[in-house]
Formats: structure tokens, C-alpha cells, sequence
């Protein structure tokens, strides 16, 4: 066959499959939309909207978390200032797509939630922000199971000016 | 204006480790201020950190991050010299990119 009109068939093939993906799309029934949206790289603002961790962690991931030695958060015992509290995770767990951070005691459990990409290490240190002494769990989301830590941080002073 | 955001990275090989601190008042929406009003929610909900064209670091985030947040992570790959695209966009709407060298 001639290359060029083997191009040019590809591309009208493309083209058309373009279309009926457009027209697939605009049919989706309302109520799919958010299982769409937790697909890709949207903002999950509702998680981040729920006042317990169980609830934000089953929109975020719609599954539960088991404990695991293989999740290493590193916390303070003590936080003299709740609104910046140094917190870090790193695990050996393989295949690693995801990370979340939640404090149980906040007005909104989930503080932070990481995408890992292939090839990016799945260690995160970052400074979050807690309302009182309250439990800091790290969610792992690896190979498509969840893997999560928890410790305790006792604060002092908290960090939501209550 | 100045960036907000200031980030390094630095690559030691095989890897490129990142550290990025962003001037943001990552206001929660639950403080009150001196007259007792709540001051509004004011947070950066997702920062993307690109190199060659993919992310190599995506983060939610909600009013429970601190302020002037703070994060590392690092990722396989990555050359001295190379750019390292980093941007975020807050719950506002407002948004800031800047583009830093590998070191």
C-alpha cells in the first residue's frame, strides 16, 4: 500500500473515533460525573471537605486503608505551634500512585493529598497545620491497595486561632 | 511582581530532589480575625511540578497546609541544567508558574 494513503486513512480514522468519543461524552448521565472526575487529575474538593478521615479517605480512594510497617511517617511528639507542624512519609511499599496526609481532630481531616507519578520516589516532607492534639495518619496508596501510619501529635498551641 | 514561589532543585545523579516554598496565606476559612470575623478560605488547591513536559509531582491541598507552605520530593531522572516547570492555582482562581533550573 502507498505510505501516504496509509497516513491519511489513519488519520480519518482518528478523526472519527475524536468524534464519537465527543458524542459518547455528552451522553454520560449526570449522576457518572463525579466517578469521572475522581479519574483524573481533578481537584477532589469534596474530600477535602469532610470532617472525618474515614469519610475523606473512602471519596478520595473509595476503599479503606489497612496499617502497615512499611509506611514511615515521621512526626513530632510534640508541636509547640499547631500551625506549622513538619510532618514526612517514605515507604518501601512498591508502585506507589498516591499519597494523602490527614489529621482526625482538624475542621476538615484531609490536609493533603499527592499524586506520584512513575518514577518519582514516594517520600514527601511538608508543614501542615493542627486545630489540637490529634492523631496524623498517612495514607499510601500502592499497587492499588492503601496502606496508612498514624501518630500522635500533641499540641500545644493550636493552629486554627481558636 | 516577584514569583511566590521559590524553588531548587538539585540533581546529585539519579535522582533530582526538589524543595519548592511558596509565599501563600493558605487561610483555612475556620480563624476569626481580632474583630472575631472569620477571615475567608484563601488556599492554593493544586501545585504541578513538570519536567520535560510530564508532572512529575501533583499536590491537592486544602486549607490544612500551613502557611507559606512548604514541600520535597524528589524524582528519578532529571539533568543539570534542565528547566523544572512549577505552578499552582488557589481556590480563587489566582495562579503563579515559574520555571527553575536544575542545579
Amino acid at each position: 500500500m502507498n505510505p501516504m494513503e496509509n497516513g491519511l486513512s489513519r488519520r480519518l480514522f482518528l478523526q472519527g473515533a475524536g468524534l464519537v468519543a465527543l458524542v459518547g461524552l455528552g451522553n454520560i448521565p449526570f449522576g457518572f460525573a463525579p466517578a469521572l472526575a475522581a479519574a483524573n487529575d481533578k481537584y477532589p474538593e469534596e474530600a477535602f471537605k469532610q470532617k472525618g478521615e474515614a469519610d475523606a479517605i473512602k471519596l478520595l480512594y473509595g476503599k479503606t486503608a489497612e496499617a502497615s510497617d512499611k509506611v514511615k511517617l515521621d512526626a513530632p511528639e510534640i508541636a509547640e505551634n499547631g500551625s506549622v507542624v513538619p510532618v514526612a512519609v517514605s515507604t518501601t511499599l512498591a508502585d506507589v500512585t498516591s499519597i494523602a496526609f490527614l489529621v482526625s481532630d482538624n475542621p476538615n481531616a484531609l490536609v493533603a493529598s499527592y499524586k506520584i507519578p512513575a518514577g518519582t520516589v514516594p517520600g514527601i516532607a511538608n508543614r501542615i497545620k493542627m486545630a489540637k492534639t490529634s492523631n496524623v495518619i498517612v495514607v499510601v496508596e500502592a499497587g492499588g491497595k492503601l496502606y496508612s501510619a498514624t501518630k500522635e501529635v500533641k499540641v500545644t498551641v493550636g493552629g486554627c486561632g481558636g | 511582581m516577584a514569583s511566590t514561589i521559590r524553588v531548587r532543585a538539585t540533581s546529585s545523579g539519579d535522582t533530582t530532589e526538589v524543595q519548592a516554598l511558596i509565599q501563600h496565606p493558605m487561610d483555612s476559612g475556620f480563624v476569626k480575625d481580632a474583630k472575631g470575623e472569620i477571615i475567608p478560605a484563601h488556599f492554593i488547591q493544586q501545585l504541578t511540578f513538570e519536567y520535560d513536559g510530564k508532572p512529575v509531582f501533583v499536590a491537592d491541598w486544602g486549607g490544612g497546609v500551613s502557611k507559606d507552605p512548604y514541600v520535597k520530593f524528589a524524582f528519578k531522572g532529571g539533568k543539570k541544567g534542565d528547566d523544572l516547570k512549577v505552578s499552582w492555582v488557589d481556590n480563587k482562581g489566582a495562579t503563579d508558574t515559574t520555571t527553575a533550573k536544575i542545579v
